[in-house]
């Protein structure tokens, strides 16, 4: 059991006051960010990252990293209470939370979403613990060729599994693509699209295109719905937090399934936001009265948000293990490792022991700490959208604009944010997925320089990707992945035209 | 469909995708200018852009093709109505990125703020300007003295002595 006597030395790191100390800034910054709309885990941490520049790489993880964890908390604070979810994933807890606080039983609803969403979380730590070493450690075989492949699934992966259209998440993906292309080529040191501008050269910065994306484009789409909030009101006590844990054992299979559900679906890059439609789905169908959702059950809660956390914290798994993200606020998190001069992959696990095992150990006590601060504390964070949406909504554009500034100190990074709020705004209105936008912009280079290297070795022959059993049967799968949308359409076309007049099945549940 | 008259979503739908293909193609042109295929150290650094903006163009056109065809029975993209709250957030908010070079990021900031106020939530002058300026002085307590990160600065520190 090497794992746990690391595990061990990790708890020692975290233990350090000061990382405490950040641990709790982390999660109550990021509660609060999961709360505001305009603000989410994704640009909150790519706001913040430039200020931790200065700190041991292992203190600004831990930060980052509650903060990623305190916006997974806040999201069901403003679905249960103001039916807003805060965050995308927590749109499924909206279907049942908010009928629940109408109801007058928010308390129940916020203690069952926060402790559901901690045993979710708990589940997937615990596989990152035992499994992120295995495949880390089978990882370091690879060649420029499996990465290539293991970037080639999960981008396929985002085709195939995604809700919209296929063929525009071909498109968002391939203009980050383009994007991460502009700019200085590494390899050759030739400039490339930047069509004779000066401000091109850098190329673009992720964390900017994340800002503007994912802030300013969110603050235009709650704009349109008007400028005010309406919610219910709520105290916990520890009376109904007590009662509503002694409630809980009896869902322990509807947990357990919602885990494992939100780990697969965070390790592939789906992400937490389809982990809990999905795991909503499956409790509806599975329950013998699923007419009942929707209504305010319980289970309609619990579902959601033990996916979302699982999942929101399995797509560290990748990120850790291979250098490939599983959800944008993974991918932030990753470009913060580069900064810090950290080189993601698996050599993360040989050489920057201490850094590994001091983040798994973070998320162990971060969650603890997590549910303690979110449990206390629901009233107040819930106080701040009865502030006026004009003040707040002023206050992020200034934070959001002060953020992309502080990426590499230059003002021409402002006015692309608001560039990319736009494209976003668009995009996001029209059903483009914007993960793997954000990906492809992450990830652009190094797939390009796999896929390159790769080719070098084969002198041109992309045979390369399909030498061995591992890269072939990687590359497989992707294919299948990528083909998924065109056999599943040719199926429902075979089924519609067999049976005209049967019951259509339930859709977006 | 309601009888809200707006930016109907067709007209969006293939513009966006026109907007792609048009990426695409000058990504292409690029790549064609700086060589596409093998050199003499590897793949050209054309190539992969190249691959990338035909994938790009290949999909926008299939998304083009879907958007025309169920232009009839397409909604809104959004009222009129809705637009006109858009752009009361986006204007400001373009006037404020274009002032920043000249009056610095704090002077901004107070203005944006105090605009919002007044504007949009309807708050008199004086409590906006108040509010304005505690943002914009909070922001510059925790940036340049606390965190000690340099932010854009116009006249008026230059003035105070920063």
């Amino acid at each position: 059991m090497e794992e746990l006597g690391l595990l061990m030395q990790g708890f020692v790191v975290v233990m350090e006051p000061q990382n405490l100390l950040l641990m709790l800034v982390g999660i109550a910054l990021g509660v609060l960010i999961g709360v505001l709309p305009g603000l989410g885990g994704a640009n909150g941490i790519a706001i913040l990252l430039p200020l931790t520049f200065a700190m041991p790489p292992v203190s600004a993880i831990i930060m980052l990293s509650c903060i990623y964890w305190g916006a997974l908390f806040g999201g069901a604070i403003t679905s249960i209470l103001f039916n807003i979810p805060g965050e995308p994933w927590s749109v499924a807890t909206t279907f049942d939370g908010y009928p629940m606080a109408q109801q007058g039983k928010a308390a129940e609803a916020l203690t069952a979403a926060f402790t559901s969403s901690f045993v979710g979380a708990f589940v997937a730590i615990v596989m990152i613990t035992f499994i992120a070493p295995v495949i880390a450690g089978f990882a370091l075989r690879f060649g420029p060729p499996e990465f290539f492949a293991v970037m080639f699934l999960s981008f396929a992966s985002f085709v195939g599994m995604s809700k919209g259209p296929p063929m525009k998440t071909v498109c968002a993906m391939m203009l980050g693509f383009l994007l991460a292309a502009v700019g200085m080529d590494t390899v050759t040191g030739q400039l490339r699209m930047t069509f004779g501008s000066t401000e091109m050269i850098r190329g673009f910065d992720f964390l900017v295109a994340v800002i503007g994306l994912f802030g300013i484009s969110e603050i235009l789409c709650s704009i349109e719905d008007g400028l005010r909030f309406k919610g219910e009101r709520a105290r916990i006590d520890a009376r109904v937090v007590l009662k509503v844990w002694a409630s809980l054992p009896k869902h322990w299979w509807l947990a357990l399934r919602s885990s494992l559900i939100g780990c697969w679906m965070g390790i592939t890059p789906a992400g937490a936001t389809p982990a809990s439609f999905m795991s909503y789905g499956v409790a509806r169908r599975m329950a013998k009265d699923g007419a009942s959702f929707g209504k305010g059950r319980i289970e309609g809660v619990i579902a959601p948000e033990t996916a979302a956390h699982a999942a929101g914290t399995s797509a560290l798994l990748p990120m850790l293990t291979l250098g490939v993200p599983g959800s944008p606020t993974a991918a932030v998190l990753l470009g913060g490792l580069i900064m810090w001069g950290l080189q993601p992959g698996p050599m993360l696990f040989v050489e920057q022991k201490d850094f590994v095992w001091g983040l798994i150990a973070s998320m162990y006590l971060g969650n603890v700490v997590g549910l303690i601060v979110v449990l206390v504390a629901v009233p107040w964070f819930a106080a701040i959208l009865r502030v006026p949406f004009s003040i707040i909504a002023a206050i992020i554009l200034v934070v959001c604009a002060i953020g992309a500034f502080t990426v590499s100190n230059a003002e021409f990074d402002i006015t692309l944010m608001l560039i990319f709020g736009v494209i976003g705004y668009v995009l996001k209105k029209l059903d483009y997925p914007l993960a793997p936008l954000v990906l492809a912009l992450v990830l652009g280079d190094r797939t390009e320089e796999a896929f390159r290297q790769s080719l070098l070795i084969s002198q041109g022959s992309l045979g390369v990707f399909f030498s061995n059993w591992l890269v072939s049967s990687i590359m497989a799968l992707g294919f299948a992945l990528l083909l998924w949308p065109v056999v599943s359409w040719v199926l429902e076309r075979f089924n519609a035209h067999r049976s005209r007049t049967g019951p259509a099945l339930p859709r977006g549940a | 469909m309601s009888a809200e008259r707006g930016l109907r979503m067709g007209v969006v739908e293939v513009g966006t995708a026109l907007a792609f293909a048009l990426a695409g193609a000058a990504a292409i042109g690029d790549s064609l200018r700086i060589g596409t295929g093998w050199g003499s150290d590897g793949p050209k650094s054309g190539t992969f852009p190249f691959w990338i903006g035909l994938i790009l163009i290949a999909a926008s056109t299939a998304t083009l093709v879907q958007a025309v065809r169920s232009r009839a029975e397409s909604g809104l993209f959004a009222s009129w109505a809705q637009l006109r709250l858009v752009a009361s957030v986006l204007v400001p908010t373009a006037v404020y990125v274009g002032a920043i070079p000249f009056t610095g990021i704090y002077v901004a900031s107070a203005a944006l703020v105090a605009w919002f106020m007044h504007r949009l939530g309807g708050f008199g002058w004086a409590r906006s300007a108040a509010a304005g300026l505690a943002v914009a002085v909070a922001c510059f307590l925790l940036f340049e003295i606390w965190f000690l990160v340099q932010l854009p600065k116009g006249p008026l520190e230059t003035w105070l002595g920063y």
